[in-house]
């Protein structure tokens, strides 16, 4: 690439932070001591301070909504709006009591499992003929898929819409857990083919020469030690599937049968003035499974991330 | 002892049946191999996008078969001010973010590439926006600039910069503005995430030899960094764009193109015409329509990022 000396893409590093021992790779100890502490306040933590702040206040907003009681919502004069010392859970119990909302977070997770576990499968057979078998017109087949990627849902779905009809498809999650997939397939197969590179060659050798079918390769070697790549690409495409919105809007109609986006927004938006509460608090409670699942598996989606762009 | 072997061997090579032979074939298990895969893609994407440039030239509606009308529903469409207004509006939408979403994105990468306390937890903190659902976050800023409501409005008549409640989304330009902003809000995480793992990989050694030899902060960046980081901003970016040009839910969450259609999007447009009013050829139309804009934009952000490379003096890896 150039004659610079760099390291490759190190993902982990990426948010362990742990770019103090990589600057010990080369014996050097960075230099930030150069810079005296008032000068890093104003270069580095205030600019800072401000972006987190800005990229989390929304969410703060949310979760304090979806506590406060009503009259405090819309009286801003007399009560300071960025606390609240009474919370209600009155919105909560009205979303899970009062509403679809339950099945709408079962839909949404059902429909997001299935597709993802029927992408993941597809992907694990595409990459690994594409990366070991190398068939004719395998390097092909890879760039198509990446342009494929590259397909966004917003030309498809009118076209789509006509297709799922056509199938008997409409209003049923089967028309999401089959139309997903053209999202995920190429973004976890470009993830996978990756990973699969990583693997060394000699051991899949050694198991052909022992006998072992491709199959049984694919099974019992690749399989197991892509599972990193497997983790990554699962909760990438099932954060993809719960994010999904305009194919959900198109394809579904009946109230329970909907996902969480596309029932949040068109089921609570009535005339009501008061209903920000449950508004927020279905906004908050259908973002509190992502946001788990992320903090358990931050790595996994940088790798995720990062590991699609680096290709 | 290999003269003995060799004859042995021979015969059974050839009672290998049709079947054995087939199942060591590269081509054929490639094959059975790809066919799960193939078949979503090929009757979920390639077909549909066909299908859609076929739609778009006839007069399909909903619940009924269409007809082909040739070029009818373009026709129509250049002579659509709201069209060319959505045209305009995802243009500047596009640029303006992604633009924005660069250089903050960027910006943030740098300032948390620095050494300091809590550093993994801040680059965990910074990627939630990007986790949640977009819908829902738009729905917070839909609540944020609510017209009567906002708590900005309320913040800023306290410290005295004005005295009315902003307009947020029932004005043109603020309505623009905050959808341009809540999109990058949402998109700065991706692109400081993804340049972070490029910066990483450019060796500290490096800023200490060119600070050494006088180099400025600027330099540092302007010579070492930014060199270093092009690929990889080449393909942040074009992802970028195009996902900001063809972006659906943060608007419709938001706005729903409104007002006056100041925020209709493409994508939103050709919603509301094809679903909404039934007009399936003519949405269809619409978003034929902007396959041509992106595929300039993948071009420019690709070829343009690429070209600067060469000129450089470096190998087109």
């Amino acid at each position: 690439m150039t004659d610079l000396p760099t390291r490759s893409i190190d993902l982990k590093a990426v948010l362990s932070g742990s770019s103090p021992t990589a600057a010990k790779d080369d014996h050097s100890e960075g230099m930030s001591y150069l810079q005296s502490v008032p000068r890093r306040i104003v270069t580095l933590y205030l600019p800072l301070a401000i972006i987190v702040v800005i990229l989390l206040f929304p969410f703060y907003w949310m979760a304090l909504t979806s506590v406060k009681p009503d009259e405090q919502l819309l009286d801003l004069d007399k009560y300071n709006p960025f606390w609240t010392w009474n919370p209600t859970f009155k919105h909560f119990h009205k979303l899970l009591f009062e509403s679809y909302y339950p099945h709408w977070l079962w839909n949404t997770m059902y429909v997001a499992i299935c597709a993802t576990v029927l992408s993941i499968v597809a992907s694990v057979f595409a990459a690994y003929a594409i990366v070991r078998l190398r068939y004719k017109g395998a390097n092909l087949v890879g760039g198509l898929i990446f342009l494929a990627y590259l397909v966004p849902p917003s030309i498809l779905f009118i076209p789509l819409a006509t297709v799922v009809y056509q199938y008997g498809l409409f209003d049923s999650p089967l028309a999401l857990i089959l139309t997903y997939p053209t999202i995920l397939i190429p973004f976890s197969t470009w993830l996978l083919m990756g990973y699969f590179k990583t693997i060394p060659f000699e051991l899949e050798e050694c198991a052909l020469i022992d006998g072992a079918s491709r199959w049984q390769i694919l099974i019992k070697i690749v399989v197991p030690l892509a599972i990193p790549g497997l983790i990554s690409a699962f909760i990438f495409c099932f954060t993809l599937c719960w994010n999904e919105f305009i194919y959900a809007l198109t394809f579904l109609q009946s109230t329970s049968n909907k996902t969480v986006p596309v029932a949040i927004v068109n089921e609570f938006v009535d005339g009501d003035i008061y209903r920000w509460g449950s508004l927020m608090a279905g906004a908050l409670a259908g973002s509190l499974p992502l946001v788990i699942l992320y903090a358990f598996f931050v790595e996994h989606y940088v790798s995720a991330m990062t590991g699609a762009v680096k290709e | 002892m290999a003269d003995v072997a060799i004859p042995r061997a021979k015969p059974q090579m050839s009672e290998d049946s049709a079947w054995t032979q087939l199942k060591h074939n590269r081509n054929w298990l490639g094959f059975w191999f790809m066919v799960p895969a193939m078949a979503f893609l090929i009757f979920f994407l390639a077909y549909p996008l066909g299908l859609g440039i076929w739609l778009s030239f006839t007069d399909t509606r909903i619940g009924r078969v269409g007809h082909f009308v040739a070029t009818e529903n373009y026709e129509w469409l250049w002579d659509d001010s709201i069209f060319w207004l959505s045209v305009f509006n995802t243009l500047l939408y596009t640029f303006v973010a992604s633009a924005l979403k660069f250089a903050i994105g960027l910006y943030l990468a740098l300032l948390l590439n620095e050494n300091m306390p809590f550093k993994a937890m801040l680059r965990a903190m910074v990627l939630i926006p990007f986790i949640v659902p977009t819908v829902l976050s738009a729905l917070a800023f839909w609540w944020i600039f609510d017209s009567q409501f906002s708590i900005i409005s309320w913040s800023l008549k306290h410290l005295g910069v004005i005295n009315q409640n902003i307009n947020f989304l029932g004005d043109t330009t603020w309505a623009r503005i905050c959808v341009i902003f809540a999109n990058i809000w949402r998109g700065v995480p991706f692109v400081a995430i993804t340049l972070l793992a490029g910066l990483q990989t450019v060796s500290p050694s490096l800023y200490e030899a060119a600070t050494l030899d006088g180099a400025t902060r600027w330099q540092n960046f302007r010579y070492i960094t930014y060199p270093l980081l092009t690929p990889i901003i080449a393909v942040v970016m074009t992802f970028s764009v195009l996902f900001t040009f063809t972006d659906f839910q943060l608007i419709w969450a938001m706005t729903r193109g409104g007002p006056v259609n100041a925020t209709h999007l493409m994508a939103t447009l050709s919603y509301q015409r094809a679903i909404i009013a039934g007009q399936l050829g003519e949405g269809a139309a619409i978003s034929s329509a902007m396959i041509p804009f992106l595929l300039a934009a993948i071009m420019v952000s690709w070829f343009g990022l690429q070209r600067r490379k060469w000129q450089q003096g470096e190998s087109n890896d």
